[in-house]
Protein backbone atom coordinates (compact mmCIF):
# COMPACT_ATOMS: atom_id res chain seq x y z
CA UNK A 1 0.00 0.00 0.00
CA UNK A 2 1.50 3.40 -0.61
CA UNK A 3 2.43 5.09 1.95
CA UNK A 4 -0.36 7.74 3.30
CA UNK A 5 -2.44 6.48 0.63
CA UNK A 6 -6.29 6.63 2.35
CA UNK A 7 -8.65 3.41 2.79
CA UNK A 8 -11.95 2.95 2.00
CA UNK A 9 -14.27 1.57 4.35
CA UNK A 10 -14.10 -2.35 2.22
CA UNK A 11 -10.47 -1.96 1.85
CA UNK A 12 -10.33 -5.52 3.50
CA UNK A 13 -13.07 -6.55 1.41
CA UNK A 14 -10.69 -5.48 -1.50
CA UNK A 15 -7.85 -7.77 -0.25
CA UNK A 16 -9.77 -10.26 0.49
CA UNK A 17 -11.32 -10.62 -2.91
CA UNK A 18 -8.38 -10.76 -4.40
CA UNK A 19 -7.77 -6.54 -5.07
CA UNK A 20 -4.68 -5.62 -6.82
CA UNK A 21 -5.22 -2.11 -5.14
CA UNK A 22 -2.76 1.10 -6.58
CA UNK A 23 -2.90 4.43 -5.92
CA UNK A 24 -5.61 6.54 -6.75
CA UNK A 25 -6.50 10.20 -5.89
CA UNK A 26 -4.70 9.52 -2.56
CA UNK A 27 -6.56 6.29 -1.77
CA UNK A 28 -5.91 2.70 -2.16
CA UNK A 29 -7.97 1.21 -4.01
CA UNK A 30 -8.53 -1.72 -6.60
CA UNK A 31 -7.48 -1.97 -9.78
CA UNK A 32 -8.32 -5.28 -10.98
CA UNK A 33 -9.43 -8.50 -9.31
CA UNK A 34 -7.33 -10.56 -11.91
CA UNK A 35 -8.26 -9.18 -15.13
CA UNK A 36 -9.05 -6.14 -16.02
CA UNK A 37 -10.34 -7.98 -19.84
CA UNK A 38 -12.28 -10.68 -17.67
CA UNK A 39 -13.87 -7.69 -15.31
CA UNK A 40 -15.01 -5.42 -18.32
CA UNK A 41 -16.72 -8.48 -20.05
CA UNK A 42 -18.42 -9.58 -17.35
CA UNK A 43 -19.64 -6.02 -16.79
CA UNK A 44 -21.24 -6.25 -20.47
CA UNK A 45 -22.45 -9.76 -20.60
CA UNK A 46 -23.31 -9.84 -16.89
CA UNK A 47 -22.72 -8.12 -14.21
CA UNK A 48 -20.00 -6.17 -12.45
CA UNK A 49 -19.65 -4.89 -9.04
CA UNK A 50 -17.70 -1.85 -7.87
CA UNK A 51 -16.85 -0.20 -4.93
CA UNK A 52 -16.79 4.17 -5.94
CA UNK A 53 -16.26 5.09 -2.20
CA UNK A 54 -13.62 7.29 -2.71
CA UNK A 55 -16.04 9.74 -4.59
CA UNK A 56 -17.39 12.39 -3.02
CA UNK A 57 -20.28 13.30 -1.80
CA UNK A 58 -21.82 16.91 -0.54
CA UNK A 59 -25.14 17.47 1.12
CA UNK A 60 -26.65 21.12 0.10
CA UNK A 61 -29.39 22.16 2.30
CA UNK A 62 -31.12 25.60 3.09
CA UNK A 63 -34.02 27.88 1.24
CA UNK A 64 -31.25 29.23 -0.52
CA UNK A 65 -30.11 25.80 -1.85
CA UNK A 66 -31.20 25.92 -5.32
CA UNK A 67 -30.52 29.42 -5.90
CA UNK A 68 -26.52 28.35 -4.93
CA UNK A 69 -26.49 25.46 -6.78
CA UNK A 70 -27.91 27.49 -9.93
CA UNK A 71 -24.97 30.24 -9.79
CA UNK A 72 -22.86 27.04 -9.69
CA UNK A 73 -23.18 24.51 -12.18
CA UNK A 74 -23.80 25.32 -15.96
CA UNK A 75 -26.97 22.61 -16.51
CA UNK A 76 -30.35 23.98 -15.06
CA UNK A 77 -30.99 22.09 -11.23
CA UNK A 78 -34.80 23.84 -11.73
CA UNK A 79 -35.65 20.98 -14.23
CA UNK A 80 -35.60 18.21 -11.50
CA UNK A 81 -37.85 17.37 -8.72
CA UNK A 82 -37.28 14.89 -5.61
CA UNK A 83 -36.40 12.25 -7.23
CA UNK A 84 -34.49 13.43 -10.01
CA UNK A 85 -30.86 13.77 -10.80
CA UNK A 86 -28.45 15.65 -13.56
CA UNK A 87 -25.18 15.51 -14.98
CA UNK A 88 -23.01 19.12 -15.47
CA UNK A 89 -20.48 20.97 -14.94
CA UNK A 90 -19.25 23.84 -12.55
CA UNK A 91 -17.20 26.54 -14.32
CA UNK A 92 -14.79 29.07 -13.51
CA UNK A 93 -15.64 32.42 -14.77
CA UNK A 94 -13.05 31.81 -18.00
CA UNK A 95 -15.00 28.92 -18.86
CA UNK A 96 -12.33 26.03 -17.16
CA UNK A 97 -13.71 22.92 -15.60
CA UNK A 98 -13.57 22.69 -12.14
CA UNK A 99 -15.17 19.61 -11.74
CA UNK A 100 -17.71 17.67 -13.66
CA UNK A 101 -20.42 15.92 -11.41
CA UNK A 102 -24.42 14.33 -10.28
CA UNK A 103 -26.52 16.72 -8.63
CA UNK A 104 -29.41 15.04 -7.24
CA UNK A 105 -32.51 16.59 -5.99
CA UNK A 106 -33.81 14.58 -2.31
CA UNK A 107 -36.76 14.86 -0.53
CA UNK A 108 -35.48 17.67 1.59
CA UNK A 109 -32.06 19.62 -0.30
CA UNK A 110 -29.82 18.17 -2.81
CA UNK A 111 -26.93 16.15 -3.27
CA UNK A 112 -23.67 16.72 -4.94
CA UNK A 113 -21.65 14.04 -6.16
CA UNK A 114 -17.86 14.90 -6.70
CA UNK A 115 -14.78 13.36 -8.17
CA UNK A 116 -12.33 12.12 -5.64
CA UNK A 117 -9.73 13.62 -6.97
CA UNK A 118 -11.22 17.14 -6.90
CA UNK A 119 -12.49 16.98 -3.55
CA UNK A 120 -10.74 19.45 -1.79
CA UNK A 121 -10.83 22.22 -4.59
CA UNK A 122 -14.59 21.44 -5.02
CA UNK A 123 -15.20 21.82 -1.62
CA UNK A 124 -12.96 25.64 -1.23
CA UNK A 125 -14.58 26.26 -4.45
CA UNK A 126 -18.09 25.41 -3.34
CA UNK A 127 -17.18 27.35 0.28
CA UNK A 128 -16.46 30.72 -1.79
CA UNK A 129 -18.91 31.16 -3.52
CA UNK A 130 -21.91 30.19 -0.75
CA UNK A 131 -21.74 33.62 0.78
CA UNK A 132 -24.66 35.65 -0.34
CA UNK A 133 -27.11 32.39 -0.47
CA UNK A 134 -29.05 31.56 2.38
CA UNK A 135 -27.69 27.52 1.87
CA UNK A 136 -25.36 25.23 3.99
CA UNK A 137 -22.78 22.75 3.03
CA UNK A 138 -21.91 19.60 4.57
CA UNK A 139 -19.22 16.78 3.39
CA UNK A 140 -20.87 13.54 4.25
CA UNK A 141 -17.80 12.00 1.73
CA UNK A 142 -15.96 10.36 5.18
CA UNK A 143 -19.68 8.54 6.06
CA UNK A 144 -20.88 7.71 2.61
CA UNK A 145 -19.74 4.43 0.37
CA UNK A 146 -21.29 4.06 -2.94
CA UNK A 147 -21.17 1.09 -4.53
CA UNK A 148 -22.08 0.21 -8.63
CA UNK A 149 -24.01 -2.82 -10.06
CA UNK A 150 -23.78 -2.30 -13.44
CA UNK A 151 -24.75 -4.91 -16.40
CA UNK A 152 -28.19 -6.43 -17.73
CA UNK A 153 -27.95 -8.48 -14.87
CA UNK A 154 -27.71 -5.51 -12.53
CA UNK A 155 -31.28 -4.87 -11.91
CA UNK A 156 -32.23 -8.79 -11.07
CA UNK A 157 -29.88 -8.71 -8.80
CA UNK A 158 -30.34 -5.45 -6.80
CA UNK A 159 -34.33 -6.16 -6.90
CA UNK A 160 -33.62 -9.66 -5.59
CA UNK A 161 -32.10 -7.55 -2.51
CA UNK A 162 -35.22 -5.24 -2.41
CA UNK A 163 -38.50 -7.68 -2.54
CA UNK A 164 -40.72 -4.18 -1.58
CA UNK A 165 -39.31 -2.21 -4.17
CA UNK A 166 -40.22 -2.42 -7.72
CA UNK A 167 -36.99 -1.22 -9.44
CA UNK A 168 -38.34 -1.04 -13.36
CA UNK A 169 -40.31 2.00 -11.73
CA UNK A 170 -36.82 3.63 -11.13
CA UNK A 171 -36.32 5.01 -14.86
CA UNK A 172 -32.40 6.82 -15.92
CA UNK A 173 -31.07 9.76 -13.79
CA UNK A 174 -33.94 8.86 -10.85
CA UNK A 175 -33.53 7.62 -7.36
CA UNK A 176 -35.27 6.95 -4.29
CA UNK A 177 -34.56 5.59 -0.80
CA UNK A 178 -35.12 1.91 -0.15
CA UNK A 179 -33.76 -1.37 1.37
CA UNK A 180 -31.05 -2.93 -0.67
CA UNK A 181 -30.19 -6.32 1.90
CA UNK A 182 -31.40 -4.95 4.49
CA UNK A 183 -29.10 -2.00 3.87
CA UNK A 184 -30.78 1.42 3.93
CA UNK A 185 -29.71 2.72 0.96
CA UNK A 186 -29.79 5.49 -1.82
CA UNK A 187 -30.81 3.42 -5.88
CA UNK A 188 -29.83 5.47 -8.05
CA UNK A 189 -30.56 4.25 -11.85
CA UNK A 190 -26.86 5.87 -13.17
CA UNK A 191 -23.47 4.56 -14.11
CA UNK A 192 -20.22 4.94 -15.26
CA UNK A 193 -20.43 2.10 -17.76
CA UNK A 194 -22.70 2.26 -20.58
CA UNK A 195 -25.07 -0.26 -19.16
CA UNK A 196 -28.13 -0.88 -17.06
CA UNK A 197 -27.65 -0.64 -13.30
CA UNK A 198 -27.70 0.91 -10.35
CA UNK A 199 -25.40 3.05 -7.99
CA UNK A 200 -25.98 2.24 -4.70
CA UNK A 201 -24.92 5.05 -1.83
CA UNK A 202 -25.10 3.80 1.94
CA UNK A 203 -23.42 4.55 4.99
CA UNK A 204 -19.89 3.56 5.69
CA UNK A 205 -20.47 1.92 8.64
CA UNK A 206 -22.97 -0.69 6.45
CA UNK A 207 -20.56 -1.23 3.51
CA UNK A 208 -19.09 -5.04 4.27
CA UNK A 209 -22.93 -5.87 4.38
CA UNK A 210 -24.32 -4.48 1.44
CA UNK A 211 -21.23 -5.67 -0.24
CA UNK A 212 -21.47 -9.25 1.02
CA UNK A 213 -25.02 -9.37 0.04
CA UNK A 214 -24.68 -7.86 -3.51
CA UNK A 215 -21.72 -10.48 -4.19
CA UNK A 216 -23.75 -13.26 -2.70
CA UNK A 217 -26.43 -12.07 -4.42
CA UNK A 218 -25.15 -11.60 -7.56
CA UNK A 219 -23.34 -15.23 -7.98
CA UNK A 220 -26.21 -17.00 -9.88
CA UNK A 221 -25.73 -14.09 -12.53
CA UNK A 222 -22.38 -14.53 -12.84
CA UNK A 223 -21.30 -11.15 -10.60
CA UNK A 224 -18.20 -10.47 -10.22
CA UNK A 225 -15.76 -7.41 -8.35
CA UNK A 226 -14.71 -5.07 -11.27
CA UNK A 227 -11.94 -2.31 -10.45
CA UNK A 228 -10.70 0.71 -11.81
CA UNK A 229 -9.22 -0.82 -15.33
CA UNK A 230 -12.20 -1.90 -16.13
CA UNK A 231 -14.02 1.32 -14.98
CA UNK A 232 -11.91 3.37 -17.29
CA UNK A 233 -12.49 1.04 -20.33
CA UNK A 234 -15.90 0.56 -20.24
CA UNK A 235 -16.36 4.39 -19.82
CA UNK A 236 -13.52 4.73 -23.03
CA UNK A 237 -16.21 2.63 -24.82
CA UNK A 238 -19.22 4.67 -23.57
CA UNK A 239 -18.02 7.80 -24.40
CA UNK A 240 -17.65 9.60 -21.05
CA UNK A 241 -15.47 12.07 -19.98
CA UNK A 242 -12.67 11.97 -17.29
CA UNK A 243 -11.94 14.44 -15.44
CA UNK A 244 -8.06 15.05 -15.18
CA UNK A 245 -7.77 13.44 -18.89
CA UNK A 246 -10.62 14.74 -21.13
CA UNK A 247 -11.58 17.60 -19.10
CA UNK A 248 -9.65 20.06 -16.73
CA UNK A 249 -9.44 23.69 -15.82
CA UNK A 250 -7.61 24.28 -19.18
CA UNK A 251 -10.66 23.37 -21.62
CA UNK A 252 -14.89 24.61 -21.48
CA UNK A 253 -17.15 21.92 -21.69
CA UNK A 254 -18.18 23.44 -25.27
CA UNK A 255 -14.95 22.25 -26.59
CA UNK A 256 -15.40 19.14 -24.51
CA UNK A 257 -18.62 18.45 -26.73
CA UNK A 258 -20.35 18.82 -23.31
CA UNK A 259 -22.57 22.06 -24.54
CA UNK A 260 -25.94 19.91 -23.46
CA UNK A 261 -24.95 20.45 -20.28
CA UNK A 262 -25.04 23.98 -20.64
CA UNK A 263 -28.09 25.56 -20.31
CA UNK A 264 -27.87 29.78 -20.31
CA UNK A 265 -31.16 30.36 -20.48
CA UNK A 266 -31.60 29.41 -17.06
CA UNK A 267 -30.00 32.33 -15.88
CA UNK A 268 -26.64 33.64 -14.37
CA UNK A 269 -24.37 31.12 -13.66
CA UNK A 270 -20.57 31.12 -12.96
CA UNK A 271 -18.74 31.28 -16.68
CA UNK A 272 -22.03 32.62 -17.98
CA UNK A 273 -20.47 35.16 -20.21
CA UNK A 274 -16.94 33.18 -21.39
CA UNK A 275 -19.39 29.92 -22.37
CA UNK A 276 -21.44 32.27 -24.46
CA UNK A 277 -18.13 33.32 -26.15
CA UNK A 278 -17.21 30.05 -26.93
CA UNK A 279 -20.08 28.92 -28.35
CA UNK A 280 -20.25 31.56 -31.25
CA UNK A 281 -16.25 30.50 -31.74
CA UNK A 282 -15.50 27.19 -30.42
CA UNK A 283 -11.62 26.89 -29.55
CA UNK A 284 -11.51 23.23 -29.96
CA UNK A 285 -13.60 20.19 -31.14
CA UNK A 286 -13.64 16.55 -28.92
CA UNK A 287 -13.32 13.56 -31.35
CA UNK A 288 -13.32 10.21 -30.94
CA UNK A 289 -10.96 7.64 -33.11
CA UNK A 290 -11.48 4.15 -33.42
CA UNK A 291 -8.18 2.46 -34.13
CA UNK A 292 -7.42 -1.02 -35.42
CA UNK A 293 -7.00 -4.09 -32.84
CA UNK A 294 -2.95 -4.00 -32.89
CA UNK A 295 -3.16 -0.09 -31.81
CA UNK A 296 -3.15 0.80 -28.82
CA UNK A 297 -3.48 5.44 -28.55
CA UNK A 298 -2.69 6.76 -24.85
CA UNK A 299 -3.02 10.20 -23.02
CA UNK A 300 -0.39 12.91 -24.80
CA UNK A 301 -0.26 11.47 -28.33
CA UNK A 302 -0.17 13.67 -30.49
CA UNK A 303 -3.03 13.72 -33.58
CA UNK A 304 -2.42 15.24 -37.04
CA UNK A 305 -4.22 15.62 -40.12
CA UNK A 306 -1.35 14.85 -42.94
CA UNK A 307 1.20 16.96 -41.97
CA UNK A 308 -0.19 19.22 -39.55
CA UNK A 309 -0.60 18.89 -36.09
CA UNK A 310 -4.13 19.62 -35.24
CA UNK A 311 -4.34 18.31 -31.57
CA UNK A 312 -3.64 15.10 -28.93
CA UNK A 313 -5.07 12.13 -27.34
CA UNK A 314 -6.85 13.03 -23.63
CA UNK A 315 -7.84 9.28 -23.18
CA UNK A 316 -6.36 6.64 -24.72
CA UNK A 317 -7.08 2.95 -24.40
CA UNK A 318 -8.28 -0.31 -25.81
CA UNK A 319 -11.80 -1.01 -25.62
CA UNK A 320 -12.35 -5.05 -25.06
CA UNK A 321 -15.83 -5.30 -26.65
CA UNK A 322 -15.27 -3.27 -29.74
CA UNK A 323 -11.82 -5.03 -30.11
CA UNK A 324 -9.50 -1.59 -31.00
CA UNK A 325 -7.93 0.92 -29.57
CA UNK A 326 -10.01 3.69 -28.49
CA UNK A 327 -8.55 7.58 -28.30
CA UNK A 328 -10.68 10.56 -27.32
CA UNK A 329 -8.72 14.09 -27.59
CA UNK A 330 -8.95 17.74 -28.70
CA UNK A 331 -8.16 18.88 -32.37
CA UNK A 332 -8.68 22.33 -34.17
CA UNK A 333 -12.02 23.20 -34.65
CA UNK A 334 -11.95 22.59 -38.15
CA UNK A 335 -10.52 18.69 -37.73
CA UNK A 336 -13.28 17.42 -36.01
CA UNK A 337 -15.99 16.37 -38.23
CA UNK A 338 -16.68 12.94 -38.08
CA UNK A 339 -15.50 10.60 -41.24
CA UNK A 340 -12.43 13.45 -41.32
CA UNK A 341 -9.38 10.95 -41.87
CA UNK A 342 -6.75 12.06 -39.00
CA UNK A 343 -3.00 10.15 -37.77
CA UNK A 344 -2.09 9.88 -34.91
CA UNK A 345 1.23 9.08 -33.61
CA UNK A 346 1.83 6.34 -31.49
CA UNK A 347 5.47 6.16 -30.64
CA UNK A 348 7.96 8.62 -31.84
CA UNK A 349 11.37 6.25 -32.06
CA UNK A 350 10.44 4.08 -33.97
CA UNK A 351 7.88 6.06 -35.81
CA UNK A 352 4.07 4.45 -35.62
CA UNK A 353 1.33 5.94 -37.28
CA UNK A 354 -2.21 5.27 -36.95
CA UNK A 355 -4.68 6.27 -39.17
CA UNK A 356 -8.67 6.51 -38.32
CA UNK A 357 -11.36 9.06 -39.12
CA UNK A 358 -13.01 10.56 -36.78
CA UNK A 359 -16.37 9.07 -35.59
CA UNK A 360 -19.06 10.54 -33.11
CA UNK A 361 -19.09 9.06 -30.11
CA UNK A 362 -20.36 7.63 -27.85
CA UNK A 363 -17.96 4.43 -29.78
CA UNK A 364 -20.10 1.66 -28.04
CA UNK A 365 -24.49 1.82 -27.20
CA UNK A 366 -25.54 -0.92 -25.75
CA UNK A 367 -28.47 -2.75 -27.60
CA UNK A 368 -31.52 -1.66 -27.15
CA UNK A 369 -30.94 1.46 -25.77
CA UNK B 1 3.45 -22.83 -10.41
CA UNK B 2 5.39 -24.91 -12.38
CA UNK B 3 8.31 -26.41 -11.67
CA UNK B 4 10.99 -23.52 -12.73
CA UNK B 5 13.91 -25.64 -12.17
CA UNK B 6 14.41 -26.27 -16.01
CA UNK B 7 13.96 -22.57 -16.44
CA UNK B 8 16.56 -19.65 -17.01
CA UNK B 9 15.72 -15.79 -16.67
CA UNK B 10 16.97 -12.65 -18.17
CA UNK B 11 17.22 -9.44 -15.84
CA UNK B 12 14.65 -8.05 -18.90
CA UNK B 13 12.14 -10.64 -17.50
CA UNK B 14 11.84 -13.40 -20.04
CA UNK B 15 12.91 -16.76 -19.73
CA UNK B 16 13.90 -19.24 -22.00
CA UNK B 17 13.90 -23.28 -21.42
CA UNK B 18 15.55 -25.93 -23.11
CA UNK B 19 13.37 -28.12 -25.62
CA UNK B 20 15.82 -31.38 -26.62
CA UNK B 21 19.44 -31.24 -27.83
CA UNK B 22 19.39 -27.91 -30.14
CA UNK B 23 15.56 -25.97 -28.89
CA UNK B 24 14.69 -24.04 -26.41
CA UNK B 25 11.40 -22.21 -25.62
CA UNK B 26 11.26 -18.15 -24.80
CA UNK B 27 8.29 -16.36 -22.95
CA UNK B 28 7.93 -13.58 -20.22
CA UNK B 29 7.88 -14.35 -16.62
CA UNK B 30 5.05 -14.26 -14.77
CA UNK B 31 6.45 -11.26 -12.44
CA UNK B 32 6.56 -9.12 -15.91
CA UNK B 33 2.56 -10.19 -16.70
CA UNK B 34 1.63 -9.23 -13.18
CA UNK B 35 3.43 -5.95 -13.57
CA UNK B 36 1.80 -5.08 -17.77
CA UNK B 37 -1.63 -6.51 -17.05
CA UNK B 38 -3.76 -7.80 -19.70
CA UNK B 39 -2.10 -8.72 -22.55
CA UNK B 40 -4.07 -6.68 -25.93
CA UNK B 41 -1.32 -8.23 -27.95
CA UNK B 42 2.63 -9.45 -29.45
CA UNK B 43 4.24 -7.99 -32.04
CA UNK B 44 6.34 -11.55 -32.56
CA UNK B 45 9.61 -12.24 -35.00
CA UNK B 46 8.77 -14.11 -37.91
CA UNK B 47 10.16 -17.98 -38.22
CA UNK B 48 13.40 -17.72 -39.82
CA UNK B 49 14.33 -14.67 -38.24
CA UNK B 50 17.86 -14.60 -36.42
CA UNK B 51 18.28 -13.17 -33.03
CA UNK B 52 21.50 -12.23 -31.06
CA UNK B 53 21.54 -12.58 -27.29
CA UNK B 54 20.02 -9.32 -26.21
CA UNK B 55 18.77 -8.64 -29.26
CA UNK B 56 15.06 -7.15 -29.14
CA UNK B 57 12.83 -9.75 -30.82
CA UNK B 58 9.47 -7.89 -30.69
CA UNK B 59 6.95 -6.47 -27.82
CA UNK B 60 3.83 -7.11 -25.74
CA UNK B 61 1.16 -4.22 -25.70
CA UNK B 62 -0.83 -4.40 -22.50
CA UNK B 63 -3.54 -2.13 -21.09
CA UNK B 64 -0.79 -0.30 -19.00
CA UNK B 65 2.15 -0.14 -21.28
CA UNK B 66 4.25 -1.43 -24.38
CA UNK B 67 7.37 -3.49 -23.29
CA UNK B 68 10.18 -4.57 -25.95
CA UNK B 69 11.01 -8.02 -25.89
CA UNK B 70 15.07 -9.37 -25.55
CA UNK B 71 16.04 -12.57 -26.70
CA UNK B 72 17.80 -14.80 -23.77
CA UNK B 73 19.64 -16.42 -26.33
CA UNK B 74 21.54 -16.81 -29.76
CA UNK B 75 19.55 -18.41 -32.59
CA UNK B 76 17.03 -18.79 -35.12
CA UNK B 77 12.96 -18.52 -34.25
CA UNK B 78 12.14 -22.26 -35.85
CA UNK B 79 8.48 -20.76 -34.37
CA UNK B 80 5.66 -18.41 -33.12
CA UNK B 81 3.28 -19.29 -31.06
CA UNK B 82 -0.14 -19.04 -32.81
CA UNK B 83 -2.12 -19.22 -30.39
CA UNK B 84 -1.12 -16.23 -27.90
CA UNK B 85 -1.68 -14.28 -31.07
CA UNK B 86 -5.64 -15.25 -31.10
CA UNK B 87 -5.63 -15.76 -27.05
CA UNK B 88 -3.38 -13.24 -25.61
CA UNK B 89 -4.85 -13.57 -22.41
CA UNK B 90 -2.63 -17.31 -22.47
CA UNK B 91 0.86 -15.14 -21.65
CA UNK B 92 -1.23 -13.40 -18.27
CA UNK B 93 -2.83 -16.98 -17.16
CA UNK B 94 -0.12 -19.68 -18.07
CA UNK B 95 3.05 -17.24 -18.81
CA UNK B 96 5.49 -20.11 -18.15
CA UNK B 97 3.29 -23.00 -20.41
CA UNK B 98 0.94 -22.02 -22.79
CA UNK B 99 1.94 -18.56 -23.19
CA UNK B 100 5.06 -19.43 -25.09
CA UNK B 101 6.03 -16.68 -27.64
CA UNK B 102 8.92 -18.33 -29.72
CA UNK B 103 10.48 -21.62 -30.07
CA UNK B 104 14.54 -20.77 -30.90
CA UNK B 105 16.81 -23.25 -32.24
CA UNK B 106 19.96 -22.98 -30.48
CA UNK B 107 23.65 -23.88 -31.07
CA UNK B 108 26.02 -24.70 -27.61
CA UNK B 109 25.07 -23.83 -23.77
CA UNK B 110 22.83 -20.83 -22.88
CA UNK B 111 24.77 -17.64 -21.54
CA UNK B 112 26.11 -18.31 -18.20
CA UNK B 113 25.33 -15.01 -16.92
CA UNK B 114 21.36 -15.95 -17.30
CA UNK B 115 20.05 -16.20 -13.86
CA UNK B 116 18.03 -19.00 -12.01
CA UNK B 117 14.65 -19.30 -10.67
CA UNK B 118 15.94 -18.26 -7.18
CA UNK B 119 18.39 -15.63 -8.19
CA UNK B 120 15.55 -14.25 -10.57
CA UNK B 121 13.08 -13.98 -7.90
CA UNK B 122 15.29 -12.18 -5.76
CA UNK B 123 16.00 -9.58 -8.56
CA UNK B 124 12.57 -9.51 -9.52
CA UNK B 125 11.08 -8.37 -5.86
CA UNK B 126 13.75 -5.70 -5.85
CA UNK B 127 12.74 -4.41 -9.57
CA UNK B 128 9.32 -3.20 -8.33
CA UNK B 129 7.84 -0.38 -10.66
Amino acid sequence: MSEGAKQVPLDRAHRAQGGQMVPFAGYSMPLHYGSIRGEHLAVRERAGLFDVSHMGEVNVTGRGALGFLQELVTNDVSRLGPGRALYTVMCRPDGGVVDDLLVYQLEDGYLCVINAARHDVDLDWMRQHLSGHDAEIEDVSAETVLLAVQGPAAKEIVQSLSPGAELESIRYYHHRPGEVGGVESRISRTGYTGEDGFELYARAADADSLWSELLEAGVPHGLVPAGLGARDTLRLEAGFRLYGQDIDEAHDPLSAGLGWVVKPAKGAFLGREALARAALSPPQGFVGLKLGPREIPRHGHPIFQESRRVGEVTSGSFGFTLGAGLAMGYVDPGSSSPGTELRIQLRADPPQWAVAPVVALPFYKRPGS
Amino acid sequence: MPDLSAYRFTTTHEWVKREGEAEALVGITDHAQSQLGDVIFLELPKVGTTLAAGARFGAVESVKAASDLYSPVEGEVVAVNQEVSSAPELVNQDPHGRGWLIRIRVAGDLPAELLDSAAYDSFAQADSH
